[in-house]
């Protein structure tokens, strides 16, 4: 579709969703059709995801096999039905970003077929590349010189320069890591096409593309589970630090060995990773915080991680030196543990930043807890801390978990707080019941306050700054003031930090 | 001597006004970085931390008495923006922070970079440290700990992991070997100053010794480095290890840069080309320190 609006003429084709659908495509383009399953792979033709058909009747035959197939778990519920080509000659033409010369590249065979990387290696003065300065374009003169090189005469390179030229257009348009028209065709008839193409669009410019309608930005293999969605949401228009959930495996069942990972930077989350596997356990899901996230943050994706049942142990580890704040990890976890009732053992290796402090709040603010929860620092290897998890797994399955009924954390103030103050964050609202605050006799709040924005007003917790200044960041929901008061005060503070759609996925699992 | 950063460059830092920036400038000044202005659009005439705050880099560039380089936290959306601004305003130096900014834009930031003469670290970069001289960027987080973690000596440091760029310095550190700089290029796919351009600086720094290079699966930085050593434009020892082994093709853990596209890029084909050529290539993270010490005695 992209492609066509943009001016590239594509083969005439339908999406069908049955059987009896294409069957009756078919039988209004009355003439052979290709049957494309839509799904998320490549070389979808040696896979036999494309097939062939005659007449209406095999069409039928053959989308009901396709129907019955899955990729990657996922089973096929789209197929598109074109007319079929008479292909008289198949091109090559492809923009991808080559990050040794920091420019786009323009590439073309005139050779067709799949496996460019081969078909270059192969017939190499048949490939053609050129880089294109990403200001001024690819103009038209570059795209025949390109083509002329790969021996091409005759009135063919205008039709492909032009073909070329606009597929420039869309991959800058919507910023495309890689953009391929594969094949490129002319038929009997003379006419050029773009018979298959694939666009990857840089995951970091959908934001400025409403217009596509991409629901979550990022490079997965599957489509994404109703969680990434939630967790993709959650993170979406927060730019303080990043978050990060992929779901690597579903319909798992307890005690078969798979824990939820919560990791920090790319490099020692991979590490880690390779940690738990040689334990023998397996990784349910991938997350990772960094750059610095807030408490709350932190807390999100804890939550959503948990949100996945029947994993057997929660295994936080990054590089093991972290430059972020680690005390904000620390307390986003703790909450998130409180508030869901943590039901299997947790192994957090917080190194780095201050480290002590953060071990000290993780255990110390869940020594009540039914279940272990282990800090350890940046001297202790993400190996040792994977062979503690497993120790506490072990240990934890001739347990019974049981949670006291009043629950662990502050309550939810919302409802029952008889005089509440609140004001807005960022991501959330703090709230204080004065009634509570009105008796208390630590009020550890205000000293705790990471941005010190909170004073005391006859006795009470308010604002020191605008409520305004409080909503755009000046708060920076480090958790320290509900902590502390409920371990230190009157249990009188709470930060609601809603998670759009989390309830309604529990309750829907459970 | 080191490599981007020591105690004598002038530094700017774009957006020092927002909570990062804030804390990022009070970490580089407590190390010792020269930190002489600030620039946040609008708020020009306040100060942080003692600093002049202006509104145009081209202000701080002409009221502070020159600016060496600009160290940028500003929201992803607008990083190239804040950019283009500071190499037009003659900045030659630029690192840019932030995760997330579109690769386009990166494009355009490098292209107006080769234009001016200019070079940046980054997208999505911890920034650079050379022990007891300065830092740039966040590495080490606050000056206390940055001091205790990474000592000086003569051994380099880059990685394509923020993260790891940290543990592998204080390990190191922590091993009794100094380190001459610490570098971490950026997660990205397209990055200002990938590996090579790094190794390169090394090459020249007279106090480097040697380099313990973090690579990863996905761009062709270690092949580039590898065909460094083969020119013998590197000579120095070069101690590898390529993270990310057992990830799956086509699917991203966090870092943009690490991806496997079709066959280039793998681990097992840059872990070949690194070894063909003479580079030390180690398989064990935990073993960096006792193969570095035990390369170092031999040169």
């Amino acid at each position: 579709m992209l492609l066509k609006e943009n001016g590239i003429p594509i083969p005439e084709g339908k999406a069908a969703h049955s059987p009896e659908e294409v069957q009756q495509i078919a039988a209004e383009m009355n003439q052979p059709v290709v049957i494309k399953a839509q799904a998320w792979t490549t070389s979808r033709l040696a896979k036999g995801l494309i097939q062939f058909a005659e007449t209406p009747a095999e069409a039928f035959q053959k989308a009901r096999e396709l129907f019955g197939k899955s990729v990657n778990n996922f089973p096929v519920e789209v197929l598109l039905v074109e007319k079929r080509l008479k292909i008289e000659r198949e091109f090559y033409g492809g923009v991808i970003i080559n990050d040794a010369a920091k420019a786009p590249e323009i590439i073309f065979s005139s050779k067709g077929g799949s496996g460019i990387e081969e078909i270059a290696l192969k017939y190499p003065d048949r490939v053609g590349r050129m880089k294109i300065d990403v200001v001024e374009g690819l103009k038209d003169y570059h795209a025949r010189n390109l083509i002329r090189r790969t021996g091409i005469h005759g009135s063919e390179q205008g039709k492909l320069a032009d073909m070329l030229v606009k597929l420039w257009k869309v991959a800058r348009k919507y910023e495309a890591r890689t953009a391929e028209i594969n094949p490129m065709v002319i038929t009997s008839e003379g006419q050029f096409l773009a018979a298959d193409c694939r666009i990857t669009v840089d995951d970091y410019a959908v934001f400025r593309h409403p217009e596509l309608g991409i629901e979550i930005a990022r490079e997965f293999d599957h489509p994404p589970t109703p969680l990434d969605k939630i967790a993709y949401a959650a993170e979406k228009n927060d730019f303080r630090g990043t978050f990060y959930f992929i779901q690597l495996e579903q319909g798992f069942k307890k005690g078969e060995g798979f824990i939820g990972f919560h990791g920090a930077g790319g490099g020692g989350s991979m590490m880690s990773m390779d940690a738990v596997q040689k334990r023998g356990f397996k990784i349910a899901n991938f997350t990772d915080t960094s750059g610095n996230p807030p408490a709350s943050k932190v807390y999100r994706a804890a939550k959503i991680l948990l949100s996945q049942k029947n994993i057997d142990g929660y295994f936080g580890s990054g590089s093991g030196v972290a430059s972020q704040e680690q005390v904000n990890s620390a307390r986003g976890l703790v909450k998130a543990f409180r508030e869901d009732k943590l039901g299997v053992p947790a192994v957090i290796r917080l190194g780095g930043n201050m480290e002590d402090e953060a071990v000290d709040i993780l255990t110390r603010y869940t020594a009540d807890l039914p279940v272990k929860v282990e800090g350890y620092k940046k001297d202790d290897p993400a190996d040792f801390c994977a062979e503690r998890l497993e120790a506490l797994i072990a240990e934890h399955k001739t347990q019974q978990v049981r949670y006291p009924e009043n629950g662990l954390t502050a309550g939810h103030l919302p409802a029952d707080a008889k005089k509440p103050y609140e004001f807005k964050t960022l991501t959330g609202r703090v709230l204080f019941d004065h009634a509570l605050c009105a008796e208390c006799k630590n009020p550890v709040c205000v000293s705790a306050c990471g941005p010190q924005i909170l004073k005391l007003e006859s006795g009470k917790p308010v604002l020191a700054i605008s409520e305004a200044e409080a909503a755009k960041g000046k708060c920076t929901e480090c958790l320290a003031c509900e902590l502390e008061c409920y371990f230190h005060g009157n249990k009188g503070a709470y930060v609601e930090l809603p998670v759009p759609g989390l309830e309604e996925y529990r309750t829907r699992v459970n | 001597m080191s490599i981007l950063i020591d105690e004598t460059k002038r530094v700017l830092i774009q957006g020092i006004t927002g909570r990062e920036g804030m804390s990022r400038a009070k970490l580089m000044m407590e190390y010792g970085t020269k930190v002489v202005a600030g620039c946040t659009p609008g708020k020009g005439g306040e100060e942080v931390l003692g600093v002049p705050v202006f509104d145009t880099v081209e202000e701080a560039v002409k009221e502070s008495g020159g600016i060496d380089v600009s160290v940028i936290f500003v929201p992803a959306p607008i990083v190239k923006n804040a950019a283009l601004e500071a190499i037009e305003a003659g900045v030659k130096l630029l690192v840019l922070v932030p995760d997330r900014v579109p690769i386009y834009d990166v494009l355009e930031i490098s292209r107006k970079a080769k234009e001016y003469g200019a070079q940046f670290l980054g997208p999505n970069t911890l920034g650079v440290l050379s022990p007891g001289k300065g830092v740039l960027g966040m590495i080490g987080g606050r000056a206390k700990a940055a001091r205790e973690w990474f000592k000086p000596g003569s051994v380099g440091v880059a990685s394509r992991s923020g993260g790891m760029t940290s543990s592998l310095a204080y390990y190191l550190s922590k091993s009794g070997i100094g380190l001459s700089t610490i570098v971490h290029v950026g997660g990205d796919a397209v990055v200002g100053l990938p590996h090579p351009a790094i190794i390169k600086l090394f090459e020249q720094d007279p106090e480097t010794r040697a380099v313990v290079m973090f690579g990863e699966i996905g761009t062709s930085q270690e092949e580039m480095v590898a065909d460094l050593i083969q020119n013998r434009e590197f000579t120095k020892p070069l101690i590898a290890y390529i993270g990310g082994r057992a990830a799956k093709k086509g699917t991203r853990f966090s870092h943009a840069g690490a991806i496997v596209e079709g066959n280039s890029g793998t681990w097992e084909g840059k872990v070949k080309r690194l070894r063909e050529v003479g580079a030390h290539v180690v398989e064990n993270f935990n073993d960096i320190p006792a193969e570095t010490l035990e390369l170092l005695g031999h040169f």
